[in-house]
């Protein structure tokens, strides 16, 4: 039994949206190669949580962070104003909610990542995009289409076209955000065996909306509402024996 | 049953009605269009030879010719080509993925906007200042180009905007998120992605700016030139001149309107003639942009 690390360290993390205080003194730890799951309703700010990780925000005026987020071992503040968001991005990758591959074929989706970090060569970057695609378990039905247009696949497999796009890179932690919501059940498994398989070399964070794909897949869940984690941990132990009575309430059905 | 078969009746007689308001005005143009082009073909046809595209204007109608006119129009808008589409789309790109969204920017593209509509007389005299007083580059080439530049500006930049517009935002995080920089995502994402609407921009302004006469003459272009610009290649070191851009020009629908003025019949075939011409260049570099533009959209597909 390996001893579970801490990947990142949240402290006391406040978020605005102008003058909307969004996130609420979050205090969290995500630990190394295991999957936590934010989950909570509709607005109370987990994708907002996930977005702080890739520094997102910084792409639209009047974001604001108050706060840390510690990355381990190297022990910096990932959203402090000292930090480029662009070497944040270059170790944190993100997949979003709809698949949004670029209208380029299959292997310039995968290769663009590397292509960002000046990697230009022919056989570097076929290399890199077999094994992103192999790591997406998305190799075998595309390796004889790999220079067709990346729109022509399904909405399951632009989605896992996604994740080897963002597993390219090598990153360090790998953000999704309602990974499965666009997509019908079949795909939505697959992801999810994905997911359980990627874990062994990423730090996985997963916001969903799905209570039983955050059991399925993930370790560590939190419970966000209205802006603050409500309560976090095993995710075994959220699900059967939840402390709050709003974590119970809301993993019961009974809002949200 | 009978009362949703009537409305169904109902709302598709208005579905037809429209059918027939759009066939029909579709017609008007296409038809419009046609009989200009076919009374053009008529007056003109007899004057259509190789000789009238390579002789100088002349005093005798039969004698006279567009070379100087088309030599004219097609260096005109080649300087305006080359200058109004470097800054157009860069303007628009800066607008658009740089520039901060506050109240400057707003005005900035009022502004353009507005620009778009002014009439192209009073560019035409801005030129006359601007280029020919101040910055003397006499009445030439130069100064015709860069006016037309002027007055497609705002076309191109506006044309710019609109397509960068139209691509979904999800494109630009998924790029950013890669670690890209905002440069590299223009470069390989926004610029292609929004290059066919460019075209289009592009297309419309220089189509506009081809036919342009007032501001034309308003910077000085001649009415009569029985000489062609300088040559861009020179028998001598360093073989490549642009002491073309400094000579005195005129332009087809110059040579036109200075034709349909004369008494003489003979001249008013001559004009119908040149606008055959005239009508044949712009469709031609219609055609080639959207040629471009097609291949463009064919590698692009959403």
């Amino acid at each position: 039994m390996v001893k579970d690390n801490i990947k990142a360290e949240i402290r006391n993390l406040n978020f605005f949206y102008g003058t909307n205080h969004v996130l609420k003194n979050i205090n969290l730890s995500i630990i190394e190669k295991k999957v936590t799951s934010l989950i909570g309703p509709s607005g109370c700010g987990k994708t907002t949580f996930l977005r702080c990780f890739n520094r997102m925000h910084d792409l639209y005026p009047h974001n604001r962070y108050e706060g840390e987020i510690i990355l381990l071992p190297e022990n910096i503040n990932i959203i402090s104003n000292q930090i480029d968001p662009i070497e944040v991005r270059m170790r944190i990758s993100m997949v979003f909610q709809k698949p949004n591959p670029f209208p380029k074929t299959i292997f310039e989706n995968v290769a663009y990542g590397m292509r960002v970090r000046g990697v230009n060569k022919k056989n570097v970057l076929s290399e890199i995009v077999e094994k992103s695609l192999k790591g997406a378990a998305l190799w075998d039905e595309v390796k004889d289409r790999i220079d067709k247009p990346a729109f022509d696949l399904s909405g399951g497999q632009q989605q896992r076209l996604c994740i080897a796009r963002a597993l390219a890179t090598n990153p360090e932690i790998l953000l999704f955000d309602e990974p499965t919501s666009a997509l019908d059940p079949i795909a939505t498994s697959k992801i999810e065996e994905l997911i359980v398989e990627l874990k062994n070399n990423v730090t996985i964070i997963i916001v969903t909306h799905n209570m039983q794909q955050a059991a399925r897949v993930s370790e560590y869940t939190a419970f966000m509402y209205l802006g603050e984690i409500i309560e976090y941990g095993k995710t075994e132990r959220i699900f059967t024996t939840p402390s709050e009575k709003l974590t119970e309430d809301y993993i019961t059905g009974r809002f949200g | 049953m009978e009362d949703i078969k009537k409305r169904i009746k109902y709302n598709k007689s208005w579905n037809y009605f429209f059918l027939i308001i759009g066939l029909l005005s579709t017609f008007v143009g296409l038809f419009l269009l046609a009989v200009l082009f076919i009374d053009l073909i008529m007056d003109g046809h007899s004057r259509l030879t190789y000789k009238f595209l390579t002789s100088f204007p002349s005093r005798f109608p039969e004698k006279a010719g567009i070379l100087s006119a088309w030599v004219g129009s097609f260096l005109v808008l080649l300087v305006t080509a080359l200058s109004a589409i470097p800054i157009g789309v860069a303007a628009g790109i800066y607008l658009e993925e740089y520039a901060k969204k506050n109240w400057l920017t707003d005005i900035i593209e009022i502004n353009i906007a507005n620009l778009a509509g002014v009439p192209s007389i009073v560019y035409g005299l801005l030129a006359l200042g601007l280029f020919v007083y101040f910055f003397k580059f006499g009445e030439s080439i130069l100064t015709g180009g860069l006016t037309l530049a002027l007055l497609i500006l705002p076309m191109v930049i506006m044309a710019t905007r609109e397509s960068i517009r139209a691509i979904p935002n999800s494109i630009r995080e998924a790029s950013y998120a890669l670690g890209a920089t905002k440069w590299q995502t223009v470069q390989w994402h926004i610029f292609p992605y929004s290059l066919g609407g460019i075209l289009t921009g592009i297309i419309i302004g220089l189509s506009r700016a081809i036919g342009e006469t007032a501001p034309i003459i308003t910077v000085g272009a001649l009415t009569f030139i029985a000489f062609l610009p300088s040559s861009p290649i020179t028998s001598a070191f360093p073989f490549i001149s642009f002491e073309w851009l400094f000579d005195p020009f005129t332009v087809m629908p110059i040579q036109m309107f200075n034709w349909v003025s004369r008494p003489q019949k003979e001249f008013q075939i001559n004009a119908a003639a040149a606008g055959i011409i005239l009508m044949l260049m712009t469709l031609i570099m219609n055609g080639i942009a959207i040629h471009i533009r097609y291949k463009f959209r064919k590698k692009i597909k959403w």
